[in-house]
C-alpha cells in the first residue's frame, strides 16, 4: 500500500514538472529570461507568433487529454487494486473517430499556416535593396541604391571575451557574442528586399524580430522581404553551421526612423568618398599603427589570434613569421589575393586599400616584427590596380 | 528434412538476390538523383535554374504589365575581378525583348579565367525567364587590365504569375581553377605566327 | 502452455553459455565471438558494443554541456566543440541506436517466429564485425592533425569539403556502416520471410517483428543513397568533381536534398522498432490485448511510406518554390494522423488494464508520454512560416532528442529489462531497475525541455558560447545532462548484476501476462532456439485472436 503511494506520488510529482514547463511557455512573458519566440516588429514575426502560439496550444491540449486518459488508467486500472483486465481487442469506431479528429484538426492548422507562408513567401513591391553576403565568419552588406558596402564583424570587445580562457567574464561586456563592430542601418516603415548569398560556405541569415531566417548558399541568390514597424536595435546570429566560429558571427540591425536613415545614408557616402581621398593623402606611421591594431583586431585576429602567434596548425603566426618579416610585396600580394586551399582569404575586395595598408603596418611592426615598413594606401591602391 | 533446407536456401538465394539488387539499385538511384534533380530543377524552377536560353526564341506580344527586374554581380573571393551590373535595375514589359549589361574587368597584369553561374529568385520566375544568349557557364578568359561588357538579352514571358512583382537575376563568378595564363600565351604566340 | 523451466546456476559462467540441448556450442573464445554465427551471440555482440558506443557518444555530449555550462570559452576550443557535435550525432545514430536494434532483432527475431536462428548466420557474423573497424576508423580521426569531423552529421557541403584528410576515414567508415545495416536488414527479411513456423502467418507476428520488416525495408533503400551522396562529396573533395561544388555548376543544395531523402527515412528506422518494443510490453504489464494490431501495421506501414516524401521539411530555409513549400508542409502534418493512432492504441491497450509497473512497462509509459512531446513539437516544426524561426535552433535539438532519447533509447531500455530475464535466465534488480528509470525519467526531461525555451529565444544550435541571456536554461539544461549521464551507469551495474551476481532465477514465462513464442521457451532459452517448429495456437500468441 505504501508503495503503490510512494509510486502515485513520484509519478504525479514527474507529471507535474512536465506540465509546467509547458505552462511556463504558455505563459505570456517569463521574468528575466526570455523563454517564448520573439513577437517582433514586422507583420511575418506577428503572424508567426500568433501562428505558433495557436499550435502551441492546440499541441497541449492534444497532450492534456492523451496524457490525462494514461494517468486515470494507470490509477485506476492497476492490478495492485484488484482491477480485472478487460479483454477487448479493438473498436472500428473509436480507431475511426481518432483518426477523423486528427485530420480535421489538421486541416484547421493547414489553413493559418497556409496564409502565412504565402504572405511570407510573396514579396511586394520593395523600395530598396540590401544584399547580404556571408563570409567565414563576417557579413558583408551592400546598399544596391545608395552604393554603400561595408562588413560587419564580431565587436573587438566580445571578440576578446570568447576566446578560451580569456578571463574575462562574459557579463562584463555588454551584449556578448550579440554586439557588431557596424551595424546594419535600416529604415523603419519600408519595404526592403534582401539578397542573400555566401562566399565560401553554406551560412543563414536571422534576425528573430524579423520573423525568418534565410540560407546563404555560396552561388546562389535567395530573396526575402521585410518591413519593419518599430526604430530600434535588434540583434540575430548566424544560424547555419559554418565552420569553427559559427558562433561568433552575430546580426546587429539598427533600425532608424526614415529621415534619420537618410541623413545616415548621406554621412555614409560622404565618408566613403572621403575615404577614397584619404587613399591619396600620405599617412603617418602612427596614424597608420593605430588604425591597423584596430583593424588587425577586428579582421585578423580571429585567426592569427590578437598576440599574432596563430593556432597551429591551421593559422600560421605573425610574430616572427617569415612573410611579415620578409620582401613587402609578396606580403602584400598574399593579404590581397589569399591563399588557395587555406584559410586565408583575399581581402582585396573586402578591405579598403588604407585598412589593408594600415593593417600591413601593423603586422610587419608588431609582435616582435620590425622590418620598419610604413606601407602607404596609395602603395596597396596601385598594387591592387595594377 | 534435407529437402526443406534445399528449398529453404534457394528461396533464400532468390531473396537475397532481389534485395541486393534493390540496394545496389538505390546506390545507382543517389547517382540518378543527380541529373533527376536538375530535370526537376527545370520543371520547378527549383533553385532558381529554370531560364530557358533559346537562340533566335520567337518574342511573344508585348503586354501592358510591368516588372521590375533587378540585376545583381557577385565576384567570389578567389577571383580577383571587378564585376558589375552597368544598370541595377530595370522595369520591364512583359514579352518586351531587353537587354542587360554587365561590365567584367581584371585589374590584375596576368590573364586569368572565369565562370559565371546564375540563378533566379523567386525561383518559380525562372521559368518564365527567356534569354537569347548568355556568358554563363562557359569559361571567360580576360587578359591583365582588359575590360569587358557582357551583354544578357531576356524577355519576360507574358503569363507570368501575378503575384511575381520583382525579380532578380544573378550572376556569380568564380575562378577557373584550371586555366593556366602561360599555356595561354604560348597558344596565342603560336597560332599568331 | 508454457514451459516453466528453472534452471539451478551452479556453474553458469556466462550468460548465454547453457547447452540444455545437443548443440555444438564453441569451445574457445576466438570460435565463440570472433566465428558465431549464432544469433543469440551476435545479437549479444550487438548489443555490449552499442552500449559501448552508448557511452562514448555520451561522453562527448558530457563535454558538449560541460563548455554550455555557461557563457565563456571555459574547456574546448570551438573547432574541437565542432568536432564533438559532429562525433556525438554520428556515433549515437549510426554506432548506438541502429546497432542496438539490429542486436534486438537479433536475439529476439527467431524466437519470436518460431525459427532456430537467422536465416543467413554466416553473414550476420560479416555484418556485426565490419562495425568494430567502421568505428575504430571514425574514432581515430580525433587523433588526427586535422581532428576529426566538424561539419555536422549532417555533412552539408562546401563545410565538409574544407575538412583536411580525416574525410576519406569518415566517408568509408559511413560506407562501412552503411554495408553493415543492409546485410543486417537482408538476413531479417529473409528471416521473416523465409523462416516463420507454419500457422506463423504474417498478421499473426509480433508487432516488433512487423516494425523490422519495415525497418530492414527502409534500410535497404536509404541507405544506398547515403553512401552515393558520401561518395560524391568525395570525389568532390578529392578528385575534381563538381556534384556539390557551385563554381563547376554544381548545387549545395542538392546535397541537402540526397541526404535528407535518406535522412527522414532514417529517422523512421531508429523509431519504428521502438514502436515494435513498446507494442509488445505494454500488453504484457496491462494483462490485455494489444489494442488495434492491425492498424498498428497498417500505421506503421503508412508511416514509412510517408517518410519517403517530406524530406526537405528539413530545408525550408533554402528557398523553395512557394508550392514545394506547401507541398512538404501538407505531407509532414499527415504523418501525425498514423503517428497519433499509434499512441491511442497505446493508451486504449492500458485502458481498463489490469496494470503492474515493473521496469519495462515504466520506461514503455515514459517513451509513450515523452514521444509524444516530441511528436507535437515536431508538428510544430511541420508548420513551414513558422519553421522559419524554429529552424536551426535549441528548439529543434530539444525536439529530435525528445524522441530519440526518451524515444529511441527509452524504448531500448524498456526492452533491455523487459527480455533481460530472458537472455541471462536471472532477474536483474527491479529497485535499481526502478532507480534507473526514475533518474533517467527526471534528468532527461531537465535536460532537453529547458532546450525549447532556449531555441524559442533565439539560440541557434551547435554554438561552443552563447549571449548571457541564454545562461541559465544552460546551465539547468547541463545539470540534467550530468545526472542523465551518471544515470546511465546504473543500466551497466543492473546489468553486470543480472548475468554475474543475480541469485534469483527466471521462469521461461518471466512476466505473468508475456504472450508470444519467446516465452515458451526456456529462459535462457537453447543455443538454437526452435529446433522443431512451434505450434501456433491462440493462447499462445499476443495476437492470435486478432482474425476478424
Amino acid at each position: 500500500m505504501k508503495k503503490q503511494n510512494t509510486f502515485i506520488v513520484v509519478a504525479a510529482v514527474t507529471a507535474a514538472v512536465i506540465a509546467a514547463f509547458w505552462l511556463l511557455l504558455a505563459a505570456p512573458a517569463f521574468t528575466g529570461n526570455e523563454i517564448n519566440m520573439t513577437r517582433g516588429v514586422t507583420s511575418q514575426s506577428m503572424i508567426n507568433y500568433q501562428l505558433h502560439m495557436i499550435i502551441l496550444w492546440i499541441c497541449v491540449v492534444i497532450g492534456i487529454i492523451v496524457f490525462s486518459a494514461m494517468f486515470i488508467s494507470i490509477v485506476l486500472h492497476r492490478k495492485s487494486k484488484g482491477h480485472e483486465a478487460a479483454q477487448f481487442t479493438h473498436s472500428t469506431k473509436a480507431e475511426i473517430i481518432w483518426t477523423i479528429i486528427p485530420v480535421l484538426i489538421l486541416v484547421a492548422m493547414a489553413v493559418p499556416a497556409t496564409t502565412a507562408l504565402v504572405n511570407m513567401e510573396v514579396a511586394p513591391e520593395t523600395d530598396m535593396t540590401i544584399k547580404i553576403t556571408g563570409f567565414q565568419w563576417r557579413w558583408k552588406y551592400q546598399y544596391m541604391e545608395d552604393e554603400i558596402e561595408f562588413i560587419s564583424s564580431l565587436h573587438p570587445d566580445s571578440n576578446a571575451a570568447r576566446r578560451l580562457m580569456s578571463g574575462t567574464e562574459p557579463d562584463t561586456i555588454e551584449n556578448y557574442l550579440l554586439e557588431v563592430d557596424k551595424p546594419l542601418v535600416l529604415p523603419a516603415r519600408t519595404k526592403i528586399k534582401f539578397l542573400i548569398t555566401a562566399d565560401d560556405v553554406i551560412h543563414s541569415w536571422w534576425v528573430p524580430a524579423l520573423g525568418w531566417k534565410r540560407d546563404a548558399v555560396p552561388g546562389f541568390i535567395n530573396e526575402a522581404w521585410t518591413e519593419i514597424m518599430e526604430p530600434g536595435v535588434y540583434r540575430g546570429q548566424c544560424a547555419e553551421l559554418c565552420g569553427k566560429d559559427h558562433g561568433f558571427m552575430p546580426i546587429v540591425l539598427n533600425v532608424l526612423p526614415e529621415d534619420e536613415y537618410r541623413a545616415w545614408a548621406r554621412q555614409q557616402r560622404q565618408r566613403m568618398a572621403h575615404e577614397e581621398a584619404e587613399v591619396d593623402r600620405l599617412w603617418s606611421r602612427a596614424e597608420l599603427m593605430e588604425l591597423g591594431e584596430n583593424v588587425y583586431a577586428a579582421q585578423c585576429a580571429t585567426c592569427h589570434q590578437a598576440d599574432g602567434r596563430g593556432l597551429a596548425p591551421a593559422f600560421p603566426a605573425l610574430a616572427g613569421s617569415k612573410i611579415a618579416n620578409g620582401p613587402l610585396n609578396d606580403n602584400i600580394a598574399l593579404v590581397l589575393h589569399g591563399r588557395e586551399g587555406t584559410a586565408m582569404q583575399a581581402w582585396g575586395t573586402r578591405l579598403s586599400e588604407t585598412d589593408i595598408a594600415a593593417a600591413l603596418t601593423y603586422m610587419r611592426n608588431a609582435f616582435g616584427n620590425e622590418t620598419g615598413d610604413v606601407v602607404q594606401p596609395q602603395t596597396i591602391a596601385r598594387i591592387k590596380n595594377g | 528434412m534435407n529437402e526443406g533446407q534445399a528449398k529453404r536456401d534457394q528461396s533464400h538465394g532468390k531473396l537475397v538476390t532481389r534485395l541486393v539488387l534493390l540496394a545496389i539499385g538505390m546506390f545507382g538511384f543517389g547517382f540518378a538523383m543527380w541529373p533527376l534533380y536538375n530535370v526537376f530543377c527545370d520543371l520547378t524552377g527549383l533553385g532558381g535554374r529554370g531560364v530557358k536560353v533559346i537562340e533566335n526564341a520567337t518574342v511573344p506580344e508585348k503586354s501592358d504589365r510591368q516588372v521590375k527586374i533587378r540585376f545583381d554581380a557577385t565576384v567570389n573571393s578567389g577571383l580577383p575581378w571587378i564585376f558589375q551590373a552597368k544598370e541595377k535595375s530595370m522595369v520591364v514589359s512583359l514579352g518586351e525583348m531587353s537587354e542587360a549589361l554587365y561590365l567584367a574587368m581584371n585589374p590584375n597584369d596576368q590573364a586569368m579565367a572565369g565562370q559565371a553561374i546564375y540563378n533566379v529568385t523567386p525561383p518559380e520566375a525562372s521559368l518564365y525567364f527567356v534569354k537569347t544568349e548568355c556568358f554563363c557557364f562557359t569559361e571567360q578568359v580576360l587578359q591583365g587590365n582588359e575590360s569587358r561588357e557582357m551583354p544578357v538579352y531576356y524577355f519576360i514571358q507574358p503569363d507570368l504569375p501575378e503575384n511575381i512583382k520583382e525579380i532578380t537575376l544573378s550572376y556569380t563568378f568564380y575562378r577557373d581553377e584550371n586555366f593556366d595564363p602561360l599555356a595561354l600565351t604560348a597558344g596565342s604566340a603560336s597560332s599568331s605566327d | 502452455m508454457s514451459i516453466e523451466s528453472t534452471h539451478s546456476h551452479e556453474d553458469h559462467t556466462h550468460a548465454a553459455d547453457h547447452d540444455d540441448h545437443h548443440d555444438h556450442k564453441p569451445s574457445s573464445l576466438l570460435d565463440r565471438w570472433l566465428f558465431t554465427t549464432n544469433h543469440k551471440d551476435i545479437g549479444t555482440l550487438y548489443l555490449v558494443f552499442s552500449l559501448l558506443m552508448f557511452f562514448i557518444g555520451g561522453s562527448m555530449a558530457m563535454v558538449i554541456r560541460a563548455e554550455l555550462f555557461m557563457p565563456g570559452l571555459q574547456l574546448v576550443e570551438p573547432d574541437f566543440f565542432n568536432q564533438m557535435t559532429t562525433m556525438h550525432a554520428l556515433i549515437m545514430v549510426f554506432g548506438a541506436v541502429m546497432p542496438a536494434w539490429v542486436g534486438f532483432a537479433n536475439w529476439m527475431i527467431p524466437m519470436m517466429i518460431g525459427a532456430p536462428d537467422m536465416a543467413l548466420p554466416r553473414m550476420n557474423n560479416w555484418s556485426f564485425w565490419i562495425l568494430p573497424f567502421a568505428f575504430a576508423m571514425l574514432l581515430s580521426t580525433l587523433f588526427m592533425d586535422s581532428g576529426g569531423p566538424a561539419a555536422g552529421w549532417t555533412l552539408y557541403p562546401p563545410l565538409s569539403l574544407q575538412s583536411g584528410q580525416n574525410f576519406a576515414f569518415v566517408v568509408f567508415a559511413v560506407h562501412m556502416m552503411g554495408i553493415s545495416s543492409i546485410m543486417g536488414s537482408i538476413n531479417v527479411i529473409a528471416t521473416i520471410l523465409n523462416m516463420r513456423a507454419p500457422g506463423m502467418t504474417l498478421l499473426k507476428m509480433p508487432l516488433f517483428v512487423w516494425t523490422w520488416l519495415i525497418t530492414a525495408f527502409l534500410l535497404i533503400a536509404v541507405m544506398p543513397v547515403l553512401a552515393g551522396a558520401v561518395t560524391m562529396l568525395l570525389t568532390d573533395h578529392f578528385f575534381g568533381t563538381s556534384f556539390f561544388n557551385a563554381a563547376g555548376g554544381g548545387d549545395p543544395v542538392m546535397f541537402q536534398h540526397i541526404f535528407w531523402f535518406f535522412g527522414h527515412p532514417e529517422v523512421y528506422i531508429m523509431i519504428l522498432p521502438a514502436f515494435g518494443v513498446v507494442s509488445e510490453i505494454i500488453p504484457t504489464f496491462a494483462r490485455k490485448p494489444l489494442f488495434g494490431y492491425s492498424a498498428m501495421v497498417y500505421a506503421t506501414a503508412s508511416i514509412a511510406f510517408l517518410s519517403f516524401i517530406v524530406w526537405a521539411h528539413h530545408m525550408f530555409t533554402v528557398g523553395m518554390p512557394l508550392t514545394g513549400e506547401l507541398f512538404f508542409m501538407y505531407a509532414t502534418m499527415l504523418i501525425a494522423v498514423p503517428t497519433g493512432v499509434k499512441v491511442f492504441n497505446w493508451v486504449s491497450t492500458m485502458w481498463r488494464g489490469s496494470m503492474t509497473f515493473e521496469t519495462p512497462m515504466l520506461f514503455a509509459i515514459g517513451f509513450v508520454v515523452l514521444f509524444t512531446i516530441g511528436g507535437l513539437s515536431g508538428l510544430m516544426l511541420a508548420i513551414a512560416a513558422v519553421d522559419l524561426q524554429y529552424h536551426d535552433t535549441y528548439f529543434v535539438v530539444a525536439h529530435f532528442h525528445y524522441v530519440l532519447v526518451p524515444g529511441a533509447v527509452f524504448a531500448l531500455m524498456a526492452g533491455a529489462y523487459y527480455w533481460l530475464p530472458k537472455w541471462t535466465g536471472r532477474m536483474y534488480s527491479e529497485k535499481w531497475g526502478k532507480i534507473h528509470f526514475w533518474l533517467s525519467a527526471i534528468s532527461v526531461n531537465i535536460l532537453f525541455f529547458p532546450q525549447h525555451y532556449l531555441g524559442l529565444a533565439g539560440m541557434p544550435r551547435r554554438i561552443p558560447d552563447y549571449s548571457t541571456q541564454f545562461a541559465d536554461f544552460n546551465m539547468i539544461s547541463s545539470v540534467g545532462g550530468f545526472i542523465f549521464g551518471a544515470s546511465q551507469l546504473i543500466f551497466v551495474g543492473v546489468i553486470v548484476h543480472c548475468v554475474y551476481k543475480s541469485r534469483q532465477t527466471a521462469t521461461g514465462r518471466v512476466w505473468e501476462g508475456a504472450k508470444g513464442l519467446e516465452w515458451i521457451l526456456s529462459s535462457p532459452p537453447p543455443y538454437h532456439s526452435f529446433n522443431t517448429p512451434p505450434v501456433i495456437d491462440s493462447t499462445t500468441m499476443a495476437h492470435a485472436d486478432e482474425s476478424h
